[in-house]
């Protein structure tokens, strides 16, 4: 598709930013695309060191089956905060940030559709940041009714004020909302309309389909969410009663519009993770990525179903039986789609050459981790099985598997992939190993002995508990805080490779790809010449050209 | 892939009937994992589950197996920097693991189904909303004999509050801080909340319902093991959430006629309730002084739990 808008745009709207290779850029209002994914990534991770402190201190109150370490209330703030944090500052910035960096890369472009949304959209990320740490210092405490704010918990004022904890989270989770749409917007509009010359749909990789799947369930979720989030900041300061029981609202409406869009939030999360395993097991197995059109439109047809699934998450709320079982239905058919995914990753290393580096070794655990998670996630479907594991540490360790095992572990495996590129150094494959092996360990040490928990009938939410689950509560808390020190040998890799690594060539794992044809890192423009694309993504085991002029994409400079 | 030796095709079906017997094993090891069984719905549940481990074993192994041989056998030499063959794709293989998912998925739900209106614990279902459901395309369904035709013989009214359960009886009129229930009868139980919303969870029956204020849900189930038990808050409810939790007593049904004839003689006491005595505490060495929403005053029953069970 040739686009003249893209030349249009180019020289119209595309400021060039200042001190390109100066550090001070990562602190300004860079229009760059590849500056403003590392910026929400350093950022995002940021905030998952917090949240991550704060899951170890929830993990330190429950090594013991009393409320003795803290305050009923605190424990209830610090895991409203740790699941806030989480998602609305760590797992969604840090893969805008992944996608913000690669997509225009990896379709040939110079940058996102509208840089200066992009740049507005990530500061917007700090701020809302700020206000949900400020919510610790306001009278009350921070928010102590749980990321999912179900009235009339959240409704409840017990201080009194206008300006609490409560009203700071949803300010907080609004304007997080208004970034993500603004992203949302970008990242469709950059996919539909900016793609080089000869790069057809089917000629995307699969990343690039992963996130322009997810960014449409933003569009059409998240006004969901934000209505919801209206009305409960309506009920919480002026008085109206959307939610409110006692004055004849309904609180299982809220849960619709709530889970409306946080259930297909999970899809936004998983799906361009899908595409980074997509992207890192073929380049190396080098093998092609098996069945690749099938596996980019499963994307879509996980997009679709997403959007009617969300009832899951209340099949013990005030639900009748015949939308139990309808729900249950959809619920179950995700797996088609996604296991499709799964076996043409199996299929795609199979019979391959593998070469086990971090990237690799991540993936591959985050793999596995997956296909455990979703077997627990067929279970959770089964609404007669749910009843009982419902609100259990058994739903907890089911998506901790998901969001850590698949989401953490594969965007681990991203940005080890994409360091070179991204600072043009090679990082530190020891400390990379390290890295992975504390991590799995760490993992499955803290997040396994949650199923155990669930189906013996421990709630989740709790501050004490009965000493029949003191055995595997201090197995799950051991495990929490090795993987709080996993983080280091990876932040000491990064910081370390990133200030004195050997330097990298353009294509350090010999991969396929538009941005493995430019330098690391790539100029500030991407492609002095755009690129023009003549062969599918996945090219391994013969030796097609991707793109029919790839000496003209760069000015030549100080070549390698 | 497309010609398979015969070699490959034993090789696969020796190690496919091994994963069966390990996944059938470790779908009879599940039923383990449980509380006691002490309802009818426990039975069945525990069944699905068991039926849902076999098979989540058997693909878990099988997709981890191959991805293990994978890592150990396949790969590239230090030196080798050629690629893997050139393969595309399959389509007669990826219509095999479409086709297979869907129709496990459909086998799947249709028990399920089955299953949940068998244990009819909202009442028996509106059947006119059957059509919607995939279960009935299949021929599996039957239709499903309810295991319990007998109607509910005890009706309890249970109030929760922030943070504290108390059961009212019809006959005679009493009240307790403790659930006590007759074996092998159906229990009708009225959920109202006065407050926010909260769960009603009994891990050994493996029922739970949450309770929506300004709403009363009826909900059933048949207890058919003696003990006792814990019934626990399975809904978020604010600050004293973790500490409102009482027991269960599932006792023979002359035992149970007997406790409610002796506790109607018994003059109503204030009960101990947990949220209320911590909050009163004045010496919480570990509190922050934010303000919290205050507990409700201590129900005020017939039979109160003692202070053991609610620790």
């Amino acid at each position: 598709m040739t686009n003249l808008s893209v030349d249009a745009i180019a020289q119209v709207e595309q400021p060039l930013p200042g001190a390109p290779n100066n550090w001070k850029r990562f602190f300004s209002f860079s229009t760059d695309h590849k500056v403003i994914g590392i910026q929400y990534l350093v950022t995002s991770f940021f905030f998952f060191l917090v949240g991550g402190i704060l899951a170890m201190i929830i993990r330190g109150e429950l090594i013991t089956p009393e409320a003795d370490l803290l305050d009923r209330a605190v424990y209830n703030a610090m895991f409203t905060m740790h699941g806030t944090i989480m998602l609305f500052l760590w797992t969604f910035p840090s893969l805008v940030g992944l996608s913000n960096y690669l997509v225009p890369l990896m379709i040939g472009a110079k940058d996102m559709a509208f840089p200066r949304l992009n740049a507005a959209a990530f500061w917007m990320v700090p701020v809302f940041g700020v206000i949900l740490m400020a919510s610790f210092l306001v009278p009350g405490g921070p928010s102590q009714s749980g990321w999912w704010a179900y009235p009339p918990v959240s409704l409840q004022n017990p201080t009194g004020n206008l300006i609490n904890g409560q009203v700071l989270w949803i300010l907080a989770v609004a304007i997080s909302g208004v970034s993500s749409i603004m992203g949302a917007v970008n990242f469709v509009t950059t996919i539909a309309r900016m793609r080089a010359p000869g790069m057809t749909w089917f000629r995307m990789p699969v990343f690039v389909w992963t996130v322009f799947a997810a960014q449409i369930i933003q569009l059409f979720g998240l006004p969901a969410l934000t209505a919801g989030a209206v009305m409960l900041l309506l009920d919480l300061t002026v008085g109206t009663s959307f939610f409110d029981p006692a004055r004849g609202g309904d609180p299982v409406l809220f849960q619709h519009f709530f889970w409306f869009y946080s259930h297909p939030a999970v899809y936004v999360i998983i799906l361009p993770i899908f595409g980074i395993f997509s992207e890192i097991f073929p380049v190396y197995a080098r093998k092609p990525l098996f069945g690749y059109k099938v596996v980019a439109i499963s994307s879509l047809i996980i997009t679709g179903l997403s959007g009617i699934v969300w009832v899951h998450h209340m099949f013990a709320s005030g639900t009748p039986g015949w939308m139990r079982m309808v729900f249950m239905a959809t619920t179950m058919l995700i797996s088609v789609p996604t296991g499709i995914k799964v076996f043409a990753w199996v299929a795609t290393i199979w019979g391959g050459k593998l070469r086990l580096n971090t990237p690799m070794l991540f993936a591959l655990g985050g793999l596995v981790m997956f296909v455990f998670a979703g077997v627990t996630g067929i279970m959770l479907a089964s609404v007669p099985f749910d009843i009982h594991v419902n609100n259990t540490y058994f739903v907890v360790g089911h998506f901790h598997y998901v969001i850590y095992g698949a989401v953490v572990m594969g965007m681990y495996a991203a940005l080890y992939h994409w360091f070179p590129k991204m600072t043009g150094r090679m990082y530190s494959e020891g400390l990379g190993k390290l890295h992975f092996v504390l991590t799995l360990i760490g993992t499955n040490l803290n997040f396994f002995p949650m199923h155990p928990l669930g189906l013996q009938g421990m709630p989740r939410r709790v501050a004490s508990y009965d000493p029949e689950f003191a055995f595997w509560n201090v197995v799950a808390s051991l495990g929490a805080f090795l993987l709080g020190m996993s983080t280091l040998p990876f932040i000491l890799n990064m910081i370390g490779s990133w200030v004195q690594g050997e330097a990298a060539p353009k294509n350090p794992w010999r991969a396929i790809g538009l941005e493995w044809l430019v330098s690391s890192p790539p100029t500030v423009e991407n492609f002095e010449e755009l690129p023009i694309v003549v062969a599918e993504p996945y090219g391994y085991g013969k030796s097609d050209p991707l793109v029919a002029n790839p000496d003209r994409l760069e000015v030549v400079h100080e070549s390698h | 892939m497309s010609s398979m030796s015969k070699q490959t095709i034993l090789t696969l079906g020796i190690v496919a009937i091994g994963l069966a017997f390990i996944s059938l094993w470790m779908g009879q090891q599940a039923y383990s994992w449980f509380p006691p069984q002490a309802s009818a719905e426990a039975v069945l549940v525990d069944q699905l589950f068991s039926f849902l481990v076999a098979l989540g074993t058997f693909i878990f192994l099988g997709v981890v197996g191959t991805l293990t041989y994978s890592v150990l056998f396949q790969q590239a030499g230090k030196y080798d920097f050629s690629d893997g063959p050139h393969i595309e794709g399959n389509v007669t293989l990826e219509i095999v693991w479409t086709a297979i998912p869907f129709v496990l998925v459909i086998w799947i739900a249709a028990y399920s189904y089955q299953i949940y209106d068998q244990m009819s614990i909202l009442g028996p279902m509106e059947h006119v909303h059957r059509g919607m459901t995939t279960a009935e395309a299949t021929p599996l369904m039957k239709p499903a004999a309810p295991l319990f035709d007998q109607k509910p013989v005890e009706h309890i009214d249970v109030y929760a509050r922030q943070w504290a359960w108390e059961f009212h009886y019809p006959q005679p009129a009493i009240t307790s801080t403790e659930l006590h229930l007759p074996n092998r009868q159906r229990i009708q139980l009225a959920l109202h909340s006065e407050d926010v919303l909260h769960g009603f969870f009994v891990p050994a029956f493996r029922v739970k319902q949450d309770i929506i204020p300004g709403q009363v849900i009826e909900f059933e189930f048949t207890p058919i093991r003696e003990g006792r038990y814990r019934l626990r808050d399975s809904q978020y409810s604010g600050t004293y959430f973790a500490a409102m939790q009482t027991d269960v007593v599932v006792e023979s049904p002359e035992a149970y006629q007997q406790w409610l004839t002796t506790t109607a003689t018994q003059p109503p006491v204030i009960a101990y309730n947990r949220a209320f005595d911590e909050y009163q505490r004045a010496h919480n060495p570990i509190s922050t002084g934010w303000k919290i929403v205050e507990p409700a005053s201590p129900p005020i029953v017939n039979y109160p739990s003692s202070s053991v069970s609610n620790p």
